[in-house]
C-alpha cells in the first residue's frame, strides 16, 4: 500500500471517530445545525479558516504562482483582505439576528417565504456549484496521487462524497467543525513546514531565493528556452482586460467571501456575537499567515522544482506536492498529499452542511411548511436526507464532467452569485429602512442571472480552441467570448444592487418598515439574541 | 425552552428578554441607542472606505503601471510585492483596531439592554 494512502486512511479513520463521538450529540435542530452554539471562538475561528482555505487556495494558488509568479500572490491578498467586509459589515449583526441561516435576517422584517425561497436557491447554487469544483479537483487529485493503487477518477470522487455525506448525515455541524479544525491545523502545519524548507533550501538567506524568484527558467510551448522574473507583475493579467479582469475578482472576493454560507452559517455556531467577532480575528491571523507563505510554496515551486518538470508530472496543481517531494522525498509527498486530501474533504463537507441546512430549515419548514415544525426533529431529518440528495447530484455531475473538465470557472461562479445576490440584500435589509421584499427578491434574481449569465458568455465557456484541445477541456461555446473577463463581477455586483434598489422603490411595504427598527436594536445590541443551548 | 418546538414564523418571539413591538422603536429613538449608532458608524464607516481604497489600489496599480511597481526597492524584491504584502498588515491592524473599539460598542449596548431589564423589572 502507497504511504499517501496510508496517511488518507488515518486521517478517515480519525475524522469517523470524531462523527461518532458528535453524532450523540446532534439531537435537535440547534444541535445539529449550529452545534449548539457552544463551539469557542478560537475554534469557530480555525474552523472558518478550515471551511475557506480549499484545494484551490491550497494547491490552486501554489500553482498559479509556480507558473505565473506575482500575478499568482495577488489571489492570496485577496482571499485574506475579504474578511474586513465579513468582520466589519457581517458578522456580528448575523449572529445577533438570525439562526441557522442567512434568510433568517432576511426574512426578520420582510415576507418570510419567497424571501426563504430566493435566498435557499441563491444558497444552493452557490454550495452545489462550489462543490462540484472541489469534487472534480478531488478526483483528479486522489487518482493522481494514488496513482497505481488501482483507485480510479470515478472511485475517488464517490469515496469523497460518501466520506462527506457521512460526516454531515451523521455528525452534522459538530463533527464538520471538527473536521475543519483539524485540516486547518495540519493544513497550517504543512505549509509551515514547506515553507521553512524552502528557505533552508536557500541557506536560510531571503534574499538568495528572491534572487532566483528574478531568473525562473522554463520552456515555451515552442520549446524555446525562457527566462523571466516572476516578480514582475502582468504576466497572467495582460492588457486590454486583464486589469479590469483582477479589479472584478477583486471585487467578488471583498464582497462575495462575506456572502458565503458555509462561511456565514459558522458564526451561528458561537454563543454570542462578540466571540463571532473574536473568531473572525482569529480566522484572519490563520488565513493571512497561510497566504503569505503562498510566496514560499509558489515561487519556491517555480526555482527549485520549475515549471517545465511540474507540466510534465500531473500539471499545475501539482505543484505543492511536488515541491515537497523535491525537498523532503516520498514521506513529505504523502502527508503533503493528505493534508491536500484532508482540505477537500472538509471543504466539501463545510459546503454540505450549508446547502442543507438552507433547504431544511429556508426551504422545507419556512417556505413549504410556513414555519411550523409538524413534528419534533422533522427539520434535521430532512437535512440529513438532503445530505444525500445533495451528495449524491455533487457525485454524478463530477463524474460525469470528468477528471479533465475546466471546472476553475465554478470557483468564480460562486464567488460571484455571492457577492452579487446574497450580500447586497443581506446589506441592505440591515441597512436600509425603505427596503422590502420586492426588492430583496429582484436583488436575488438580478445577482443570481446576471452571475451565471455573464459567466456563460465568458471567456471560462465561450472560446475557440484549437483542434489539439478534445473532450471535456473544450470549451462549451465554440466562439469568441461576449464578456471579455473571466469574473463577471464588476458588472453583476452593481446589477444586484440596482436590481434591489429598483425592486424596492416601486413597491411600498409599512410592515417591512416598521420593523425596521427591531431589526436595527437586534442587530447592534445583541437583545434577544439566540442562546447557546445545554447539553 | 425546548429547541425543537422554537421552530416559528420570523421573528421568534419566546426568547426571555423579548418585549412587545412598541418597545423597538423606544429603544431605537433613545440618546444611548442613537450614541451607539453613531460611535459604531465613526469607526466601521472610515475604516471600510479605507480598506476598500488600500484594496483596489492594488489591482489598479499593478494592472495599469505595472512597470512602475517592478521597481527594485531591496534587492530583487520590488514595490509590486512590498505593497502586496503590505494588505496583509492592513488587514489585520485595521482587525485589531475594530476589537479595541468593539469593545466600547458591548459597554453601550449592555448599558441598553440594562436599561431595558431594569423597565421591565429585573430580568
Amino acid at each position: 500500500m502507497s504511504t499517501p494512502l496510508v496517511m488518507f486512511l488515518v486521517f478517515i479513520a480519525i475524522t469517523l471517530g470524531i462523527t461518532y463521538w458528535a453524532s450523540k450529540r446532534s439531537a435537535g435542530s440547534s444541535a445539529y445545525f449550529a452545534a449548539g452554539r457552544q463551539i469557542k471562538g478560537w475554534q469557530n475561528g480555525i474552523a472558518v479558516a478550515g471551511d475557506y482555505m480549499s484545494a484551490a487556495s491550497f494547491l490552486g494558488i501554489a500553482g498559479i504562482i509556480a507558473f505565473q509568479g506575482y500575478d499568482g500572490f495577488l489571489f492570496s491578498v485577496g482571499w485574506l483582505v475579504a474578511y474586513l467586509t465579513v468582520l466589519l459589515v457581517v458578522a456580528e449583526p448575523l449572529r445577533n439576528a438570525g439562526k441557522y441561516t442567512m434568510a433568517d435576517v432576511l426574512a426578520y422584517r420582510l415576507r418570510p417565504r419567497p424571501v426563504r425561497a430566493l435566498a435557499s436557491l441563491s444558497t444552493l447554487t452557490v454550495s452545489t456549484f462550489y462543490m462540484i469544483a472541489q469534487m472534480v479537483g478531488a478526483g483528479a487529485l486522489v487518482a493522481l496521487l494514488l496513482k497505481g493503487s488501482g483507485i480510479t477518477f470515478p472511485a475517488a470522487v464517490i469515496g469523497v462524497g460518501i466520506l462527506m455525506i457521512v460526516y454531515v448525515v451523521f455528525g452534522g455541524m459538530l463533527a464538520t467543525t471538527w473536521v475543519q479544525i483539524i485540516k486547518a491545523i495540519l493544513l497550517m502545519a504543512g505549509t509551515f513546514l514547506l515553507s521553512i524548507l524552502v528557505i533552508a533550501h536557500f541557506g536560510f538567506h531571503l534574499g538568495d531565493f528572491f534572487n532566483a524568484i528574478g531568473h525562473v527558467t522554463y520552456h515555451d510551448p515552442k520549446g524555446q528556452e525562457v527566462v523571466k522574473d516572476f516578480m514582475t507583475p502582468g504576466l497572467r493579467y495582460k492588457l486590454p482586460y486583464g486589469p479590469l479582469d483582477l479589479i472584478s475578482l477583486g471585487m467578488a472576493l471583498i464582497f462575495g467571501t462575506a456572502g458565503l454560507p458555509h462561511i456565514l452559517v459558522r458564526f451561528y455556531t458561537v454563543p454570542d456575537a462578540k466571540t463571532a467577532r473574536i473568531s473572525v480575528v482569529w480566522a484572519m491571523v490563520l488565513i493571512g499567515t497561510f497566504y503569505i507563505m503562498t510566496t514560499f510554496l509558489g515561487f519556491g515551486a517555480a526555482t527549485i522544482v520549475g515549471p517545465d518538470f511540474i507540466k510534465t508530472h500531473g500539471g499545475t496543481n501539482m505543484s505543492a506536492p511536488l515541491l515537497a517531494q523535491a525537498l523532503a522525498g516520498d514521506i513529505f509527498f504523502a502527508f503533503i498529499s493528505a493534508i491536500a486530501f484532508a482540505t477537500i474533504l472538509a471543504v466539501v463537507a463545510g459546503l454540505t452542511i450549508s446547502a442543507t441546512t438552507s433547504f431544511a430549515h429556508d426551504f422545507w419548514t419556512n417556505v413549504i411548511h410556513k414555519g411550523v415544525e409538524r413534528k419534533a426533529g422533522e427539520e434535521v431529518m430532512v437535512a440529513r436526507i438532503s445530505a444525500f440528495v445533495v451528495g449524491g447530484v455533487a457525485i454524478t455531475v463530477a463524474i460525469l464532467l470528468g477528471p479533465t473538465a475546466n471546472v476553475a470557472f465554478l470557483v468564480a461562479l460562486a464567488f460571484a452569485v455571492a457577492a452579487s445576490a446574497n450580500l447586497p440584500v443581506i446589506v441592505l435589509s440591515i441597512f436600509w429602512k425603505r427596503f422590502n421584499t420586492v426588492g430583496a427578491c429582484a436583488g436575488l434574481a438580478t445577482g443570481l442571472i446576471a452571475s451565471i449569465g455573464l459567466i456563460l458568455v465568458s471567456p471560462s465557456l465561450m472560446a475557440v480552441d484549437p483542434p489539439t484541445v478534445v473532450g471535456a477541456a473544450r470549451h462549451l461555446f465554440q466562439r469568441p467570448a461576449i464578456f471579455p473577463l473571466e469574473n463577471p463581477g464588476i458588472l453583476s455586483i452593481p446589477l444586484g444592487f440596482i436590481g434591489a434598489i429598483l425592486g424596492t422603490l416601486v413597491s411600498r411595504e409599512p410592515s417591512a418598515e416598521s420593523k425596521f427598527n427591531e431589526l436595527l436594536v437586534r442587530s447592534n445590541t445583541g437583545l434577544g439574541a439566540e442562546k447557546a443551548t445545554a447539553h | 425552552m425546548p429547541q425543537q418546538a422554537r421552530v416559528q414564523p420570523m421573528p421568534p418571539d419566546s426568547t426571555p428578554r423579548d418585549t412587545s413591538a412598541t418597545d423597538w422603536d423606544r429603544i431605537a429613538a433613545s440618546p444611548e441607542f442613537k450614541d451607539l449608532m453613531s460611535t459604531k458608524k465613526m469607526f466601521i464607516i472610515p475604516a471600510f472606505v479605507f480598506f476598500v481604497v488600500y484594496y483596489f489600489a492594488l489591482p489598479a496599480l499593478v494592472g495599469y503601471a505595472p512597470q512602475f511597481m517592478a521597481t527594485k526597492v531591496i534587492g530583487n524584491i520590488n514595490l509590486a510585492y512590498l505593497f502586496a504584502l503590505s494588505q496583509f498588515f492592513m488587514a489585520w491592524i485595521i482587525a485589531w483596531l475594530y476589537v479595541k473599539a468593539a469593545g466600547g460598542f458591548d459597554k453601550l449596548a449592555q448599558d441598553i439592554i440594562a436599561k431595558v431589564d431594569k423597565a421591565k423589572g429585573g430580568k
